[in-house]
């Protein structure tokens, strides 16, 4: 799909929604409002962005353990998530899966697992899936420069490859795995040269410009309707923010941090969109109220949630 | 009725099963040429019978076998995959475990997986240590997963037709020495024998004897050999071991009052001890001995055959056991 001028609003939407989104959810952890592990996406929206944008239904994508923007864009209403993440009994995960692994299938979102790197193979069947039906949707499937050196990694997408299987690897390479640089756990520069391994393509995107993000995602999701085969994309950007809460990050520095925050994917778009006379300042800030209007009352929503049940999650194991 | 061998009858189970319905397909090392169909001949005639989309084969690689595996069943399909050997199952466990087992937990009950992980288990034909453990013990812990180990060639059919129908992981070991070596009667079309539910294999009052896979047989040979010295046996056979089905176990035992288990598994650590469990739970009254277990030493399984057979449990073994019982 080719993106117009009115594609680009909603899309700077959508990032301001990521970065407002984990800015509450920093300050409801604090309040020991939330439930489970939060790993911050601050500094990451252009991928989540430039990659779900307009995905068609039946499409699947396997979210990673960091941020909630792109169950968002898949579908989940707001409320549900802030309620999975509040571990109530109509949220996401019901508080008995974590709402940060939740799945709803209806709208093309798995569940992933919380074992890094393990979710790979996972939508690599679901493509396999869309292949035996003879559908054109495509899988989509997110991880970190961490997961790529799982031994998953090798067999998914040397499977994918042998089988052409309609799927995009999106890697959001964010320069750190928990705390041990990807220089140190990796001896080449880009992640995308393992795509040549398995006869795919492979390519570098500025994980910080969501409009090339946006562009090499579109192409291989093009390429993989076609029947032509899997993609791997590396997403450069940067996590701006620690591992999850309470990360010393002492294994980078304080100019480290900043240098990256002056690439702030948010600010640039903006910037860019306001070069285009596309947005001012007054919309700008309407954009910020309303979606911190949207936030409150979603909160609000999970406030209200009831408590999860038991016997819900004993009902839950097995198939009847 | 007409008889087949172990492996025929689960040949006959995967090609009903892939004609009924369309979404079965089988994935794994050498399913479709192999030597006759995998490494056992079980996957014989799919390939021609239902082509290369439906019978795919796949490189080395247990954990993409399984995970994908886990992640078609989310998207509509009905995978069997095949793990060639089950101690390969140690590469395919965190899909297994993890993945496949917690599935429906993470979306909070709103999906299924049905996917049936076969595997050939088992000792007795000279592979040495990494080709005849039985790992049963190492999945019956994991909630999520159901786990079936057939005895007969009926039962194996019966039971992997269900198991495909099954909207729950299922791990379905096949013992490799009964593939060609066994043969019974087998129903013809459609049989279905349900999970959970133990089968009574031989019938007698003075002793049971609960066994499981390829020991079947030596818990039936060791119960003829009892019964020319007068004690009739009973046979038991739990067929799923999750979910296990306690009721039959335990009415036997309150009828004999005296138990045998047997597996091939070492007995430490092994599954024999949780159906000792609920015999204790749930019949102690009714016991007028110890609990006795047959299974293989604390080792690994020996290369030469003739420290193999002295590693495997027999109906020998299962004489002397009902016997410390019985005087």
């Amino acid at each position: 799909m080719d993106l117009t001028e009115k594609d680009l609003l909603p899309m700077y939407r959508w990032m301001v929604l990521g970065r407002l989104f984990e800015e509450k959810t920093l300050e409801l952890l604090k309040l020991g409002k939330l439930v489970g592990f939060h790993h911050p996406n601050v500094g990451q929206e252009a991928v989540d962005v430039g990659t779900c944008y307009e995905l068609r239904r039946d499409d699947t994508i396997m979210p990673t353990h960091r941020g909630k923007l792109k169950y968002l864009m898949k579908g989940v209403p707001m409320k549900i998530m802030w309620a999975g993440m509040y571990g109530r009994r109509n949220g996401s995960g019901k508080g008995i899966g974590p709402a940060s692994h939740s799945g709803d299938n209806a709208i093309g979102l798995l569940a992933g697992t919380g074992l890094i790197g393990s979710g790979i193979p996972i939508s690599t069947g679901a493509a396999l899936a869309m292949k035996l039906q003879k559908k054109d949707s495509v899988a989509l499937h997110f991880f970190g420069d961490g997961a790529s050196n799982r031994g998953d990694f090798h067999e998914a997408l040397n499977m994918a490859g042998v089988l052409r299987l309609p799927i995009v690897y999106v890697c959001d390479n964010n320069c750190y795995a928990m705390t041990v640089a990807a220089e140190c756990a990796m001896a080449i520069k880009d992640i995308a040269v393992r795509a040549a391994g398995y006869g795919f393509p492979g390519l570098v995107v500025d994980g910080n410009d969501v409009l090339a993000v946006y562009e090499a995602t579109q192409e291989a999701i093009a390429r993989a309707r076609r029947g032509e085969g899997p993609t791997l994309i590396e997403c450069k950007t940067y996590r701006f923010l620690g591992h999850s809460i309470g990360d010393p990050q002492e294994y980078r520095t304080a100019e480290e941090v900043e240098s990256w925050k002056e690439k702030d994917p948010v600010q640039r778009f903006e910037g860019y969109l306001k070069k285009k006379g596309l947005l001012d300042d007054r919309r700008v800030k309407e954009v910020y109220g309303s979606l911190a209007e949207e936030i409150e009352q979603a909160v609000q929503f999970a406030e209200s949630s009831p408590m999860p049940a038991f016997e819900d999650a004993l009902a839950s194991v097995y198939a009847a | 009725m007409r008889e087949m061998t172990f492996g025929e009858a689960i040949n006959e189970a995967l090609k009903e099963e892939m004609a009924r319905d369309g979404r079965v397909y089988i994935i794994g090392e050498d399913v479709r040429v192999g030597y006759g169909g995998g490494a056992f001949g079980v996957t014989k005639g799919l390939l021609a019978q239902f082509g290369p989309e439906r019978v795919i084969d796949t490189p080395i690689s247990e954990s993409a076998i399984a995970g994908t595996s886990v992640g078609a069943a989310l998207w509509g399909m009905r995978p069997v995959a095949e793990i060639m050997f089950a101690d390969f199952m140690a590469l395919a466990m965190d899909h297994i475990a993890n993945s496949a087992a917690k599935m429906r937990f993470a979306y909070a009950g709103e999906a299924t997986v049905p996917v049936v992980f076969r595997m050939a288990t088992g000792a007795g034909v000279g592979a040495a240590l990494h080709h005849s453990q039985s790992t049963e013990a190492w999945i019956t812990n994991v909630p999520g997963l159901k786990v079936v180990m057939p005895s007969t060639p009926a039962d194996a059919k019966g039971l992997l037709k269900s198991s495909i129908r099954d909207d729950n992981p299922v791990v379905f070991l096949e013992h490799k020495l009964l593939y060609s070596r066994l043969k019974g009667p087998v129903p013809e079309g459609e049989y279905l024998v349900p999970l959970g539910k133990a089968d009574v294999k031989r019938e007698g009052e003075d002793l049971t004897i609960i066994a499981t896979g390829a020991m079947i047989q030596q818990a039936l040979a060791a119960a003829e050999i009892l019964s020319q010295e007068g004690v009739k046996v009973e046979v038991l056979d739990p067929r799923t071991l999750v979910p296990l089905d306690r009721e039959t176990i335990v009415n036997s035992v309150k009828k004999t009052g005296k138990v045998v288990i047997v597996h091939e598994a070492p007995t430490i650590g092994g599954f024999g001890g949780e159906i000792a469990a609920v015999i204790a739970d749930e019949a102690f009254y009714s016991l007028d001995a110890p609990i006795k277990r047959v299974g293989a030493p604390f080792t690994p399984v020996p290369a030469h055959p003739l420290l193999e057979q002295a590693y495997l449990p027999n109906a020998e073994k299962i004489v002397k056991a009902a016997k410390e019982i019985l005087s």
